[in-house]
């Protein structure tokens, strides 16, 4: 692992996960996991579908037991400490999950509510929400007239408006176009540089968290196969290249540097069933 | 994959850095333990409202079988006169049946509504914010409660043009709103738990249709629970149907009812089917 200790800030890491292993029947969606998300920065979890990404979210984010290994959210157990944890998380799910029968406004309000948010400041903080996604003049319309991308930014607006200090997205521009996605990605740099939050996303989309992402790690098969910056992997396997040999045509990528570390096991992987219809059906709902 | 996405900075960047976003860098206080509860199925209930007063077309569409219920069988039997039913028309005896019918079916498919909000991400989300899994349940089974009332509604107008002698005594018609309320309250948490359990829409389907029909037959809705076997008596007996039926009757038409024990057992009823609802609502997020 190819961890930098010294600039750290101080406290508990955002999230950290020791040998996290979560089975469905006899498959081991997650089989030891070992991360650890620094608070601030922007972390990506990558891999195919099927590499056990949601699985472990669901675990940080309480909806699954941890049956064994250990998972902390800013020192906290979301096992047992459930409460504590989902008042530090908002949480975006693969699916476009805004209630399509509420407006937007109505969607946010909703959040804003169940964290608690005092009535008096309720109807300001839900402007302020919308209005740093871009959503301030289509609030009041409901959510099922909206399209893909503005589907996404209302959900960000929805975990926004409880100023979560980890903001988790599952796939967050699974299925949208190139400009949707872009601004997808503007507006949670954005929130996060103006709030400091931490955020764990995960994609299956190499190039944008080379992008975007301070740090990614590289999933296969339930386990973290490769860690660090965006620039220290390639960098890691340009020089790996040159020691076998390779001549290979111009500078790796991260989906170099994937196939490289997932080996000859990537193709045949190709994530369950359940997998592939969620995103299939993400995929159709998006349009 | 290989589309990257271009990253000119576009106008909408600028503008959330330019609109302010102060409130939104501090987490808000946590209410205080007791007033959580309550405020969060408030929350939830008025989501609810929110949801039906945009879309009003199932609360339309809801009202044709219960008025077909009362013109064409109510009607019809009511000439026939072979249903015992001590001595009032046969069409004001079975109009709170159709009330509690009518309050049932709308319940009885809200498990399929709560898989269908897991399939959307929509429960999901929701059971990671900081809310009691016993609030989800009681917003849905509030919004079950409120369908019913408006069906409610609906059969005592249609009854009363067909001249049904109800009463319009306002606190009587109170109790009849809590009695259909509860008794939505209770279907409803009874098709949760089982989502809950099966986990999966065809298979909700499947029960939600066998168990509709010996609930609503083996209950005194359309006959008096005098004139049925032994054994379905016993049936009846344990089927909160009949004692939201029981409770209409009595407070509609005057009939001798048990309200006390009617009301007890729907509330009972309604506790537990929240209590099992809740407590397995989590399984449909693994």
């Amino acid at each position: 692992m190819t961890c930098d200790p010294t600039d750290r800030p101080a406290g508990p890491d955002a999230v950290t996960c020791t040998g996290l292993v979560h089975a469905f029947g006899d498959t081991r969606a997650v089989d030891g996991l070992d991360l650890s998300v620094r608070q601030g920065e922007v972390f990506g979890l990558l891999g195919p579908n099927g590499a056990g990404k949601t699985t472990a979210i669901r675990c940080i984010t309480t909806l699954l037991p941890v049956p064994a290994g250990q998972v902390r959210v800013f020192g906290h157990d979301p096992a047992v400490d459930r409460m504590a944890v989902r008042r530090l998380l908002g949480y975006v799910p693969q699916q476009l999950s805004a209630d399509a029968g509420l407006t937007g406004r109505e969607n946010v309000t909703l959040f804003a509510r169940v964290f608690d948010v005092p009535r008096r400041e309720r109807a300001d903080r839900v402007a302020q929400a919308l209005a740093a996604v871009n959503l301030t003049d289509a609030a009041d319309r409901l959510a099922k007239t909206y399209s893909g991308g503005m589907v996404r930014r209302l959900e960000l607006a929805q975990a926004l408006v409880s100023a979560p200090r980890l903001l988790i997205l599952d796939e967050p521009t699974i299925g949208l176009d190139p400009i949707a996605r872009t601004g997808v990605w503007e507006h949670i740099n954005a929130v996060r540089a103006a709030t400091g939050m931490t955020v764990l996303v995960t994609t299956h989309y190499m190039d944008e968290a080379d992008q975007y992402c301070d740090r990614v790690a590289l999933m296969h098969r339930g386990r973290i196969r490769a860690l660090g910056t965006p620039a220290e992997l390639r960098r890691g396997l340009a020089e790996r290249r040159r020691a076998r040999g390779e001549t290979a045509a111009g500078d790796p990528t991260l989906e170099d540097v994937f196939r490289d570390v997932a080996g000859s096991g990537l193709d045949d992987t190709s994530g369950d069933f359940r997998d592939v219809r969620s995103t299939r059906r993400t995929a159709q709902r998006l349009g | 994959m290989s589309e990257a996405p271009a990253a000119p900075p576009s106008a909408s960047a600028d503008r959330v850095a330019g609109d302010g976003i102060g409130l939104l860098v501090r987490a808000p206080a946590p209410r205080p333990g007791w007033r959580l509860l309550p405020a969060r199925i408030g929350a939830m209930c008025a989501v609810e409202l929110q949801k039906l007063r945009h879309d009003r077309t199932e609360l339309y569409t809801r009202a044709v079988q219960p008025a077909l219920w009362l013109l064409i069988f109510g009607q019809t039997f009511t000439r026939i006169r072979a249903i015992p039913t001590g001595g009032i028309p046969y069409l004001d005896f079975m109009a709170p049946g159709i009330i509690a019918q009518s309050a049932m079916f709308i319940a009885i498919f809200y498990g399929i509504q709560i898989i269908w909000e897991r399939d959307a991400g929509v429960l999901n989300k929701l059971l990671v914010t900081p809310t009691p899994r016993s609030a989800l349940v009681t917003g849905k089974a509030f919004a079950a409660g409120v369908k019913s009332l408006v069906q409610a509604v609906v059969v005592i107008v249609i009854a009363a043009l067909l001249g049904v002698a109800m009463t319009w005594n306002p606190l009587r018609l109170l109790g009849v709103a809590a009695a259909v309320i509860l008794g939505s309250a209770f279907f409803s948490c009874l098709s949760m738990t089982i989502a809950g359990i099966v986990l999966s829409r065809d298979r909700l389907m499947g029960i939600g249709q066998a168990i509709t029909m010996p609930l609503f037959f083996g209950s005194n809705a359309l006959y008096p629970v005098a004139v049925m076997p032994g054994w379905l008596q016993a049936v009846s007996k344990a089927n909160p149907l009949s004692y939201q039926v029981d409770a209409l009757r009595g407070l509609l038409l005057g009939t001798s009812a048990h309200l006390a024990l009617d009301f007890a057992v729907l509330v009972l009823a309604a506790a537990l089917g929240i209590t099992a609802a809740s407590s397995l609502l989590g399984r449909l997020a693994r």
